[in-house]
């Protein structure tokens, strides 16, 4: 098991250079200039060069990539441009809503989706499994920024039930966060429900019909318990898989659910970055993300092994 | 016992009558601003922000007047290369300490010497700053230059505690310490910046709201959607698709102003091949016909529900400056026509429109577009993201752009770096020597007729043979609780709350 720990993280080496290497070469293709992007209105020729000598961008790209490395190297991610603020402190601003917001929206899509699933396939062709079924293709066909907008005229303006917007944290005040979160887990999670809704039904049915689950019936099983028991710890592997995938994709922010909800978190940032050319807070949080996202593999794969002995050898 | 009951009566006061209540006015915010230090800062929005915590040596009034802020009084000298300012007593910074000559010679030296600093061009005919007592500043300038009182209504103007700014170098706009009626709190990037009432301020009286939070909302429907549910106050930049539907709600009020912005189209007459071989760097008569083209009135039915103002000039036709000598032009196809043929040019002619990627702009584009259309232009939309944009017309890859400018108090700040010969903002290459003297004549008189009749002339060579064609002056439109009382809003489209006051 150690040598499988240890080999796996000396894998994670290349792995992170690589990623710091297309990071930084995407960045590039960029069309525009950063220098110009941060001016806005201000284009003074000598203000500009400052600025370029000010964040080495007057220099070769290589020698650029290795100022950004060698930073890092000794924990300093850089500084944005635009705000003059440590891409740390943005990070550290930013990372706690995500984590809060990726969390609520993995609950909300298991306790919905997977629900949906083992009824859907409980009751396979009647009129409940119809249901669930078009509850779910609609789930996954609506556009996030429309169920958003709609969400808030319904929630906020119509029924002044919760806030129109914006973020407030649990620490500071726990049912105020809440009712501030809610709305954008909604939306995030119910895409997400409406695919583990059809992972967990076919997982379901395939579960239904083996061997185990006629023996269990056999021996005179409550219905219940075949289904629950048997049937739905099996099923789940490969959904757990998925939401453990998901889980990495919601950690990197969601884009569009951020920007309608005004939640400051990755997905804003990132985006105001990109248009901004705000490179170092683009390459910090982008780097930040893909290692979170390597390391949440990294632990499925320690889990599978103390899950599944044959994987040791 | 008697303490006991004298403690529980305190303490059921206490609870029934809370001390004066907090007021908070909570504004929606269309982007979230960049860094707060005067210094640096290049954003419109910021200027939003800064309009509550930094002020400035002179403010502007609605006319475009300039009004004493922090300085009660200006005096030019017959030669016009020294500007005497008389700055106000008594006034206090955030952090305690007193705003005199020395903290507006720091000040505005370190607008003109920071390394970054993005004011070196507002300020750029300063030579020296003299202290000449407490309350009096000497500035002495290269030369003379009308449009610096201008300069001091905004950004430049604004004075630095000289304390803290030392104290925190190029970090002061994560906590600007100013001599705003308010002062700074806290920041959340994206999510919101607190400012509270600063007790010390110069007219504290006139200030009743005790706390501003800013609140960044990208998207207008959503902005909107707070506006209406309550969880704002005030919006601004709302859209002008949405004005009905303000003026419907009760709850709501409407504040409308004309921006001192203009909306254009800039033509490439010589950045680049795609300029010099383009129909408007083959001649003149190419821009005089894609002007003659274009329905301005319907183009502000359309895009703006009529609340934009048609101009043909730099500034607006509300201004001071407008040359009532050249009016807005009515469209006229046939002559459209007739000049494009004495152009030498063969319907139809191609033209690389870039637009940038916002719906407003790209909702005017497609009318300019069928406008032009049947005068003989085949206006290539290409809809450009805006920092790709901004290259794009830096390096002279577009034959028309549809780009606006957010305006300058003084008509100097919306003319001379568009149209001086090599000039930052130069994007179409426009270049005549008799302007580029005009242009410095200009800042060197100060009456307005003086002025006046210098900008006719470079107004005649503009219309003729330019490389801008003026559209329409955007409406600020704020949109606000009616619960806020005394909201007036002024034509630089900035929110100012002294003065404001919000019922319960």
């Amino acid at each position: 098991m150690l040598m499988f720990l240890a080999r796996r993280l000396l894998q994670l080496l290349p792995t992170l250079f690589f990623v710091s290497v297309i990071i930084f070469g995407l960045q590039q293709l960029l069309p525009g200039d950063p220098a110009l992007a941060m001016a806005g209105e201000e284009r003074d020729p000598a203000v500009l060069d400052q600025i370029r000598r000010q964040y080495n961008l007057d220099q070769p790209i290589y020698l650029q990539y290795f100022y950004w490395i060698g930073g890092i190297l000794t924990g300093n991610l850089g500084e944005s441009m635009r705000l003059k603020e440590s891409v740390f402190t943005l990070i550290a601003q930013k990372f706690p809503v995500t984590l809060q917001l990726a969390l609520m929206a993995i609950v909300v899509s298991l306790s919905v989706g997977v629900t949906a699933g083992i009824i859907s396939a409980v009751y396979k062709n009647t009129r409940l499994d119809y249901a669930v079924n078009v509850l779910a293709l609609t789930g996954i066909s609506t556009p996030n920024f429309w169920l958003g907008i709609m969400l808030i005229f319904l929630f906020s303006v119509h029924l002044g039930w919760l806030p129109a917007s914006g973020y407030v944290s649990p620490f500071e005040d726990f049912w105020m966060s809440m009712k501030t979160t809610i709305l954008p887990a909604f939306v995030l999670g119910n895409s997400f429900a409406a695919v583990l809704m059809r992972h967990t039904r076919s997982a379901m049915l395939a579960a239904m019909t083996s061997d185990y689950v006629r023996t269990a019936r056999a021996k005179g099983l409550a219905e219940r318990i075949v289904v629950l028991k048997h049937a739905m710890r099996n099923a789940l592997t490969p959904v757990i898989t998925l939401g453990a995938l998901e889980l990495g994709t919601l950690l990197s922010g969601a884009v569009l659910t951020e920007q309608v909800f005004s939640i400051p978190g990755f997905g804003k940032l990132i985006v105001d970055s990109v248009f901004n050319r705000d490179y170092a807070v683009v390459q910090g949080v982008t780097l930040v993300t893909a290692t979170t996202y390597i390391l949440l593999n990294l632990a499925a794969d320690i889990a599978y092994v103390l899950v599944n002995p044959r994987l040791r050898e | 016992m008697k303490r006991i009951i004298l403690a529980i009566a305190a303490l059921l006061f206490h609870a029934a009558v809370p001390a004066a209540a907090q007021t908070t006015l909570r504004i929606g915010l269309a982007e979230d601003p960049d860094v707060l230090d005067p210094t640096l800062g290049r954003t419109y929005v910021g200027r939003i922000v800064f309009a509550s915590i930094c002020d400035k040596l002179f403010d502007i009034d609605d006319k475009l007047a300039i009004v004493p802020q922090l300085a009660l009084s200006h005096e030019t000298s017959s030669d016009g290369r020294t500007v005497t300012l008389k700055l106000r007593p008594g006034v206090k910074f955030h952090d305690g300490e007193t705003m005199d000559a020395d903290a507006v010679k720091f000040s505005l030296d370190r607008h003109i010497t920071f390394p970054s600093s993005f004011r070196k061009p507002e300020l750029a005919a300063v030579d020296t700053i003299d202290v000449v007592d407490a309350m009096t500043v000497k500035l002495n300038l290269k030369n003379a230059f009308s449009p610096l009182i201008a300069q001091l209504s905004d950004r430049a103007g604004m004075i630095v505690s000289p304390k803290a700014a030392k104290d925190a170098g190029d970090k002061f706009g994560l906590k600007p310490v100013c001599a705003g009626p308010y002062k700074f709190v806290e920041r959340v990037q994206q999510d919101r910046i607190v400012v509270e009432k600063f007790a010390d301020y110069w007219n504290a009286k006139d200030v009743t709201i005790d706390k501003i939070i800013y609140r960044p909302i990208v998207d207008s429907t959503v902005r909107l959607a707070n506006l209406k549910s309550g969880s704002l106050d005030l919006i601004e930049r709302a859209l002008a698709t949405d004005l009905k539907e303000i003026k419907a709600d009760s709850r709501l009020k409407l504040a409308l102003q004309t921006e001192i912005d203009y909306q254009g189209l800039t033509l490439n007459l010589a950045n680049s091949p795609a300029g010099k071989d383009g129909p408007f760097g083959k001649s003149p008569k190419a821009r005089q016909a894609l002007e003659a083209a274009i329905d301005r009135e319907a183009l502000n039915q359309v895009v703006f529900n009529g609340e934009a103002l048609p101009g043909n000039q730099w500034i607006s036709p509300k201004n001071p400056y407008y040359q009532q000598k050249f009016p807005v032009p009515a469209r006229d196809v046939a002559k459209a026509k007739k000049l494009l043929a004495e152009a030498g040019l063969k319907a139809p002619v191609a033209v690389d429109f870039m637009v940038p990627n916002n719906p407003e702009s790209r909702q005017a584009a497609e009318v300019i577009q069928s406008m032009a259309a049947e005068a003989g232009f085949d206006m290539k939309i290409r809809v450009t993201e805006f920092a790709t944009a901004l290259k794009e017309a830096e390096d002279g890859r577009f034959q028309a752009f549809f780009i606006g400018w957010s305006g300058r108090v003084d008509p100097d700040g919306n003319l001379f770096v568009f149209k001086k010969t090599k000039a930052p903002q130069n994007n179409g290459f426009y270049s005549d020597p008799e302007v580029d003297q005009w242009l410095d004549d200009s800042r060197k008189v100060s009456g307005v007729a003086e002025r006046k009749a210098i900008y006719e002339k470079i107004m005649a060579k503009e219309l003729d043979a330019g490389s801008i064609i003026y559209l329409y002056h955007r409406p600020v439109i704020i949109a606000h609780s009616v619960k806020l009382d005394g909201y007036r809003q002024l034509p630089d489209g900035l929110v100012r709350v002294v003065g404001v006051r919000i019922r319960p």
